[in-house]
């Protein structure tokens, strides 16, 4: 989907130029030049509190699309809750904050000569360079499963339009249709994102089609917030009867997809075909395409300096966001705008010949079940220099308890809407 | 977050703005790194955009700890917050209560009902702005009414009368009042609407 947008991009503004924000030209000092690659949570948040750190630093940002479309929030757009222009965002904000912002698509980054290369033919030289490639799909994982299938059998784990397609699927879907949702292996992008997914698209078909399924095929046998989950799903859809709107099928129960046929609108598992009006394949995850091209990967992701964020394949490039490997936090977006900072930091102060600081992480995520129905996952992180691990602070963090009140699940809500106006201003404001 | 003493004597040094190149494992994160990461939730800088989480800019560094340090214990009552606040040592409050302090309180404007405002604001002098003082944009040890997100504010309104935040002796003294010369715990109502809409 995000090729085909920046192929039409460049269709349209030609293949040789790239636009660029009217960012304020103001006489700045000799600074050093860091270049961004990536305008998602984790490059446009870097970017941005870069400049804050020191502003006498050129960032340039490059980012293929003119606007982003945030993964989170974008299951309430599944359920008809909110629209997708509301997950929006340019990139004035970062020109307002001094950021030069480039629209083209990087292809090559040399980490001897220093050199970011775009599609467009550009080159940026670099005193270092910040890479936030996001997440690519391993197609093939799941046979049958091509960038070309997913204009069929959308993913919609990129928000934009996949998530109108998606959408539009299950509006046109007739009630008692089955939605069969395929859960990727770990680990991947938004860990309780699917799970969330489902609750959306159940509170849906409950207003809507009350006669209709979802089914979830997983490649595990378990996942993240499970028990809120599964209380939610019970609560609202009637899970673990037999009239439950949501069935959940684990992989030692069968539910792991051996392959699938979009022709026939049909998952294969090990002992069954399950067939569906519409079908959602979470694919499984990678690192973005330019960190494999670039030479930063080791299996699927990008290995790091978790302090720093350099890369541990090439020094003077830091890779983060859901691209690296910054276990112990998840691939999520208020990890991302997290490392972000911690990035910018380390880099403001080794370009100024400064030991990197002291970093600080943390992770909030809130997953939305069911009308005035939310509950989170939280962590503090600090980091552990023996290991090189992002370590969470014993005694903190952990999940919404089991046995809060209606009234905290609603409560719950209202700080997720306002969680993601906060961060999407933090990181694109 | 354990830390000898020799570690939390580095931590201030961060803070004084004197830090020379200390090992990163045994350092405290600068305050400014700590409270870089309550923006995701808080806004940045700690001015929310709403429409429930409250603005942490510009609180007294005394609330600001108070605040916390209940968080931590599990005495006032939270849906997160209580979880994230036992992740910090008092030093690593200390500093972020000192950081925020400095930050400026944004009042972009909520939508509140107007009339409940007006009768708000007369209510309020009578009941609230001997603590809570210039439109409840100060006070000492307090928390900053004036601005603050509406949702929030009947939150808290909520909790300390169903006893799951403690109020203050001098508090508790002007919410019976109230409630006895307004019958009931509604009169609180337009007193929010009133704070929350200053701008």
């Amino acid at each position: 989907m995000f090729m085909i947008d920046r192929r039409k991009f460049i269709a349209g503004v030609g293949a040789t130029t790239s636009t660029m924000l009217a960012a304020p030209h103001v006489a700045r000092a000799a600074g050093a030049r860091v270049v961004v690659v990536g305008g998602g949570p984790a490059g446009a948040t870097a970017a941005k509190y870069l400049r804050r750190a020191d502003p006498s630093i050129e960032v340039t940002l490059i980012e293929a699309n003119k606007d982003y479309y945030t993964c989170f929030m974008s299951n309430e757009v599944l359920s008809g809750e909110r629209t997708l222009d509301s997950l929006k965002f340019g990139y004035a904000g970062l020109a307002k904050a001094g950021v030069e912002v480039v629209h083209d698509l990087v292809v090559g980054i040399d980490g001897a000569a220093k050199v970011v290369t775009t599609q467009g033919g550009q080159k940026f030289p670099y005193d270092r360079c910040i890479v936030a490639p996001g997440i690519d799909f391993a197609w093939g994982a799941l046979p049958g499963y091509t960038a070309e299938a997913a204009e069929k059998i959308p993913h919609a784990w990129k928000a934009g339009p996949q998530t109108a397609l998606l959408r539009k699927q299950l509006e046109a879907m007739p009630d008692g249709g089955v939605f069969v949702m395929v859960a990727p292996p770990n680990p991947y992008r938004c860990p309780p994102g699917p799970y969330e997914r489902a609750s959306q698209v159940a509170q849906y078909f409950k207003h809507h089609k009350p006669k209709s399924k979802i089914i979830i095929l997983d490649t595990k046998d378990g996942f993240s917030k499970q028990k809120l989950f599964e209380q939610a799903w019970a609560k609202f859809y009637g899970f673990g009867t037999d009239k439950s709107l949501i069935e959940w099928v684990p992989a030692s129960k069968g539910g792991k997809p051996t392959a699938l046929d979009v022709a026939g609108m049909a998952v294969q598992t090990e002992f069954d075909t399950v067939k569906a009006a519409v079908i959602n394949v979470i694919p499984a995850q990678k690192a973005g395409k330019i960190a494999f091209d670039a030479g930063l990967t080791e299996g699927n992701w990008a290995p790091v300096n978790k302090a720093t964020f350099e890369s541990k394949k090439i020094p003077g490039i830091h890779v983060l966001g859901d691209g690296s490997d910054a276990a112990t936090m998840p691939k999520s977006g208020y990890a991302a705008n997290s490392q972000g900072k911690v990035t910018a930091a380390a880099v403001a102060a080794m370009l100024s010949g400064k030991a990197a600081p002291t970093p600080a992480y943390v992770n909030t995520c809130y997953s939305i079940a069911g009308e005035n129905h939310a509950f989170s996952v939280a962590g503090v992180y600090t980091y552990d220099a023996e290991k090189n691990a992002i370590a969470e602070v014993q005694g903190s963090g952990g999940l919404s308890p089991i046995d809060a009140s209606d009234e905290d699940r609603k409560r719950e809500v209202l700080y997720a809407q306002s969680w993601f106006r906060n961060i999407t201003a933090d990181i694109w404001g | 977050m354990m830390k000898s003493s020799f570690h939390r004597l580095l931590g201030v040094a961060v803070v004084a703005g004197t830090i020379g190149l200390a090992p990163a494992a045994f350092a405290q994160a600068s305050p400014e790194m700590m409270a870089d990461t309550c923006a995701g939730c808080h806004g940045t800088d700690g001015s929310s955009n709403g429409p429930a989480t409250p603005t942490i800019a510009s609180l007294s560094a005394d609330y600001f700890i108070l605040s916390m340090k209940d968080y931590k214990a599990g005495k006032r009552q939270s849906t997160v917050m209580g979880r994230i606040a036992k992740a910090y040592s008092d030093d690593d409050i200390a500093a972020m209560a000192k950081h925020f302090q400095t930050k400026p309180f944004h009042r972009p404007g909520q939508k509140v009902d107007a009339a409940k405002a007006k009768e708000g604001k007369a209510l309020a002098k009578k009941y609230c702005e001997s603590c809570h003082e210039d439109e409840g944009k100060v006070g000492e040890g307090v928390g900053v009414l004036a601005g603050q997100m509406l949702p929030y504010l009947q939150y808290s309104i909520a909790d300390f009368l169903d006893g799951k935040r403690e109020p203050e002796k001098r508090q508790k003294v002007k919410f019976d009042a109230l409630m006895k010369d307004k019958g009931g715990r509604e009169a609180f109502e337009p007193i929010l609407h009133y704070y929350a809409g200053v701008k």
